[in-house]
């Protein structure tokens, strides 16, 4: 959705993951970029150059805080120093809006730094849910929760990946950052339709869009981020937006990173793919006034 | 190559047999248990998913229990992707964060102390940043991995983690001439910045990291440059690391890692400081021999770096 209560009813256009290799070609050139989605692990430390460089980004950017190891699907509790820590850094960026994975990857307080796939059942989906609201409320801060490519499924599930999502999201009332890749990914990994997917997801919770590359083996899929991204993954888009509305993306680049403006280039071509979408805005807009 | 101790720390042990259904958040858990255990399990030689589980049965049999099999992929083969994943991960920022150690003990042994330390002592942080956190530790506790080079390699491990610290370690308000100008010195406490490392190491640690970082970058253009061979590779040898015992404080100043040599009464004097002596206690501990005038040219330059800090409050009933 453009703008609804789960981005913050803000109406971003087509923004970049701010990465290392490109901070100083940023902070020197200062190129004209609608935000920049920032790991919140990578500045939610005590001092030192990455906040400095966070400061001088806020200063001319639109900031969006994304987040890689909440882990809403652990069944441990939230670590209340992590979200201390995670709270500073939200009042620090005031993001309108923060995102993180719908999936697992620590428990009792060992990490795996992965974001591995949930059973989707009914129980843990009541689990996420809980977690998402107590992380919401202590962060005063609207969540999506985004879905994640997966190479594994478990026996224990009961229902699909997109009913799974939409039970937690309905649950927890939250928003949703549709990763399309990861869609397109998981998709090819464990043999269903993607347009069902996205056929099923509530559209009016999506609060942000992902894209991004992914790298293709003899059996298997893998999510690598060091890519353009591939066709079948922008027709996926195009139809998100179709659905969705026209809606705040990002393009993921995390590995192999080429030239920021390769980079900012890739993510624009998202423009060509949301035609239809937009095209249908303006009616609507006829049509109501 | 020896096998590392079973149980890595801080984990709970792994159930009997993956639960069937998942009603509670105790079955979630149960499940997430038994895979956390699965992907921390260290790689065989070849880089696979090790065949046997903990308790001897077959892993494929194990993997069936609770992963659905595709047609292109076993359960075991889907398990074994998130194994080789969650290992080269966190094997690289390790790999990142140590150039110096790597360089020292090749390739080869470097990998395998990584992977024994990391068996042993899975991450306990929601960053990868802590991930080196206790590879000093484990150095010192498994000499095998490391021998005969043991004590180089402490050294270079502290220096590394304390490197990682200075980055992006907490600063404090800094103390100024005026904080301090009314305090008699045989009351004042000053403390030291969190970031600030001081180091006494057997090794010149931080020439021996600086030329392997020289090195790294001459074989980053030699790589893009058209021609290289052979003779390009022996000029990049770096320097042999001998003992020569050093005194240094790794630290920051204006967001940029530096590191500071010390001469002995000087770091004594700093230990003193941080250990919470006063400062009359912390100039005695420097020793005879230190004139008023090199304590005061240390103490200014100290200063001006920034160094010094209000001491952190203390816990209450400390004598309890
Ligand atoms: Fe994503």
């Amino acid at each position: 959705m453009p703008a609804n209560r789960f981005n913050g009813h803000t109406d971003y256009g087509i923004g970049l993951g701010l990465r290392v290799p490109h901070y100083a070609h940023i902070l020197e050139k200062k190129p004209v970029v609608d935000w920049f989605e920032i790991i919140s692990e990578n500045f939610m430390v005590d001092g030192g150059r990455p906040l400095e460089v966070l400061d001088q980004i806020l200063e001319q950017y639109q900031v969006v805080q994304h987040g890689v190891s909440m882990y809403f699907g652990s069944a441990d509790k939230p670590d209340r120093a992590h979200l201390k820590k995670l709270k500073t850094l939200v009042r620090r960026t005031k993001t309108p809006w923060l995102s993180d994975h719908l999936c697992w990857g620590s428990v009792d307080g060992t990490f795996t730094h992965d974001l591995l796939p949930m059973p989707y059942t009914f129980a843990a989906a009541k689990r996420t849910a809980e977690k998402i609201r107590q992380v919401r409320d202590y962060l005063e801060v609207p969540i999506c929760v985004e879905n994640v490519s997966s190479y594994a499924e478990f026996h224990a599930s009961e229902m699909t990946e997109w009913e799974f999502l939409g039970e937690v999201v309905e649950r927890a009332d939250c928003g949703i950052l549709l990763d399309v890749n990861n869609i397109y990914v998981s998709s090819k990994n464990h043999d269903f339709n993607p347009y069902d997917y996205l056929n099923h997801v509530p559209h009016d919770r999506v609060g942000q869009i992902h894209v991004a590359g992914h790298t293709k083996f003899e059996k298997y899929i893998l999510d690598t981020h060091d890519h353009p991204v591939l066709d079948p993954v922008w027709k996926l888009y195009a139809h998100a937006t179709k659905r969705c509305g026209v809606t705040a993306t990002l393009l993921e680049w995390d590995d192999r990173i080429p030239s920021f403006d390769e980079v900012h280039d890739e993510a624009l071509k998202a423009n060509a793919y949301i035609g239809g979408a937009r095209a249908a805005k303006k009616r609507a807009a006829v049509t109501a006034s | 190559m020896p096998r590392p101790a079973s149980r890595p720390a801080g984990l709970k042990p792994p159930p009997k047999h993956a639960p069937q259904r998942l009603h509670t958040t105790a079955d979630l858990r149960t499940l997430q248990r038994l895979m956390t255990h699965v992907l921390v399990r260290p790689l065989t030689d070849d880089d696979r998913l090790q065949p046997k589980w903990i308790d001897g049965r077959p892993m494929a049999q194990v993997a069936a229990e609770f992963i659905k099999p595709n047609d292109r992929l076993t359960s075991f083969e889907r398990l074994e992707l998130y194994n080789r994943m969650y290992w080269f991960r966190i094997i690289d920022s390790v790999y990142e964060d140590n150039p110096g150690l790597r360089a020292l003990l090749g390739e080869r042994r470097f990998a395998r102390l990584v992977r024994a330390y990391l068996a042993k002592y899975p991450s306990r942080s929601f960053t990868m940043r802590n991930l080196c956190a206790r590879l000093g530790q484990f150095i010192r506790e498994e000499p095998r991995w490391t021998a005969p080079r043991t004590a180089a390699a402490l050294a270079l491990a502290r220096f590394e983690w304390a490197r990682t610290v200075a980055f992006d370690g907490e600063a404090r308000p800094v103390m100024t001439p005026n904080d301090i100008a009314d305090a008699p010195p045989a009351r004042l406490r000053l403390g030291l910045q969190p970031y600030l490392s001081l180091l006494a190491v057997d090794y010149p640690v931080d020439d021996y990291t600086l030329a392997v970082k020289e090195r790294d970058a001459l074989r980053g253009e030699a790589s893009h440059a058209v021609e290289h061979g052979p003779r390009r590779a022996t000029r990049h040898k770096i320097p042999p690391f001998r003992r020569r015992p050093i005194h240094v404080a790794v630290h920051r100043y204006r967001n940029r890692l530096f590191y500071k040599r010390l001469e002995a009464p000087a770091f004594r004097m700093l230990e003193a400081i941080q250990a919470g002596r006063t400062l009359v206690q912390a100039v005695a501990a420097a020793g005879r021999g230190v004139t008023a005038e090199q304590v005061r040219d240390w103490f200014a330059t100290w200063m001006e770096l920034g160094w010094f800090c209000a001491r952190p409050a203390r816990p209450k009933n400390p004598r309890k």
